[in-house]
């Protein structure tokens, strides 16, 4: 199994030389412009948080899988999860939110002794659309977890898991080897108690990451083919797919920089951005909060360690004025979220 | 003095060609894009006969283009090899089958 970049103490798990390195080198010589700029020509810097939307809570680090793009750098080693202590402070915020969305993630959210507790009383604040980000292998990793699908379904839980490919191949070289097998088992678990069938309320949207230094292509296009062949080949449904583009930022910048694709990668960025996703970046509608209960933009900004720009700064400090109109934090990372379609935890935003 | 005739930070710059001759350059561009909107074959269906293409007329640039497509759309390599064979047996099949000529000479020419 792969290891974290913590767990190989890589230079890269250090956010300030993740940052450096966006900062720096194509980006500092001029041959590429900094998202700051590239914005300021379309006038949308600076960048305005609105009203919040989607309230993404990262429930720790630790996760059973070590995949080869994951932003997080989760793994198993990854000992930073949620304490009860700022579950109930986020759970005092869920309870007064206007959010529509509640998102849970992770690592493998499932892995925080305390994942059931806070799903139960976070799922009796009646918020309209409770995701939890499952890898889908969580359910089948250990006899605990096998009863899941049923715990999801009790509390009304929209499920979204990642799935890279439609083929084992692709989806091994990501993800780790059997993985594929386990996610189309864990697949047939959700479908079984109803998770993904046409016109059932119970969601089941399926995430798609390139599996390389590529972008991803059309969504919808990718949607369909995905229905196809995994109803073909493993009479498996589902209900949509979210085309996310991978950032450059963790284990993710380390692959591209290891196979020297990191400039081209780049290029492909800015080459593809388009000022119309920079309207709907999910940063301007999204608080992302730690392990720890600290504040982000976006998940993206919390592994990068960048933190909300404004007073309110931790989970228990909370406040929607403080927040609303804050200036987001960017960097060239950025320009992942707004290339072609735009890219967001809920798909394209165009 | 570039050394190489090919550099493949010059596929970038493919939209350049019509600093030279903007109507006729858009014009290209616009049918371009047309050509590989969905029709009656899908986008899909004609990345892959796009990247057979390339390989048939050996333009190092459209097989970065369409191998980089492909892979955005899905594609797998098994599939792009598929799509190659067909490249590579039309063009094995051109030349054989002008063996037929070769073939009708001999016979009229030999006893």
């Amino acid at each position: 199994m792969l290891k974290s970049l913590h767990k190989r103490h890589s230079e890269l798990a250090k956010s300030k030389r993740q940052v450096e390195i966006l900062s720096n080198g194509i980006f500092q010589s001029g041959d590429l412009p900094k998202f700051k700029d590239k914005i300021a020509e379309s006038n949308q810097f600076p960048l305005k948080a609105n009203k919040l939307e989607i309230l993404q809570i990262n429930v720790g680090y630790m996760c059973n899988q070590v995949c080869a793009h994951c932003h997080v750098d989760a793994g198993p080693d990854r000992k930073e999860i949620m304490t009860k202590e700022t579950m109930l402070q986020c759970l005092d915020v869920i309870k007064k939110t206007e959010a529509h969305t509640l998102d849970l993630t992770g690592g493998a959210p499932e892995m925080n002794p305390n994942f059931r507790w806070f799903v139960e009383e976070a799922s009796k604040a009646g918020i309209k659309d409770f995701i939890v980000r499952s890898n889908l292998t969580i359910i089948r990793a250990n006899k605990k977890y096998h009863d899941l699908p049923e715990f999801f379904k009790k509390h009304n839980v929209h499920v979204v898991s990642s799935m890279p490919h439609w083929t084992k191949g692709k989806t091994d070289k990501q993800r780790g080897n059997g993985v594929f097998d386990k996610s189309i088992q864990a697949l047939k678990d959700l479908n079984a108690i109803g998770y993904g069938l046409p016109g059932s309320d119970l969601r089941l949207d399926l995430v798609y990451n390139p599996s390389g230094a590529f972008l991803p292509g059309n969504q919808m296009a990718l949607e369909k083919d995905f229905k196809k062949a995994l109803l073909d080949d493993f009479n498996i449904q589902f209900h949509n797919l979210f085309a996310i583009t991978n950032l450059p930022i963790s284990r993710f910048l380390d692959y591209l920089i290891a196979s020297e694709n990191y400039e081209d990668y780049m290029y492909s960025l800015v080459e593809a951005f388009n000022p119309e996703a920079v309207k709907n970046v999910m940063c301007t509608n999204t608080i992302s909060v730690s392990w720890d209960g600290y504040l982000y933009d976006c998940d993206f900004n919390q592994m990068l360690n960048l933190p909300v720009k404004s007073k309110a700064k931790h989970i228990s400090e909370y406040n929607s004025e403080l927040l609303e109109g804050r200036s987001i934090v960017i960097s060239q990372h950025c320009y992942g979220c707004t290339a072609g379609a735009g890219s967001s935890c809920q798909g394209s935003v165009t | 003095m570039q050394k190489t005739y090919y550099d493949p930070a010059d596929l970038r710059k493919f939209g350049k060609i019509s600093d030279w001759n903007e109507e006729l350059g858009s014009k290209f561009f616009e049918y371009y894009n047309s050509v590989f909107k969905e029709g009656s074959l899908t986008e899909r269906e004609k990345s892959l006969i796009a990247l057979a293409v390339a390989h048939t007329i050996q333009c190092p640039y459209c097989i970065d283009a369409y191998t980089g497509d492909g892979l955005q759309r899905g594609i797998t390599k098994e599939e792009m090899m598929e799509a190659l064979h067909v490249a590579g047996a039309i063009r094995g099949g051109a030349s054989l089958v002008h063996g037929v000529q070769m073939m009708n000479k001999v016979n009229k020419l030999d006893l």
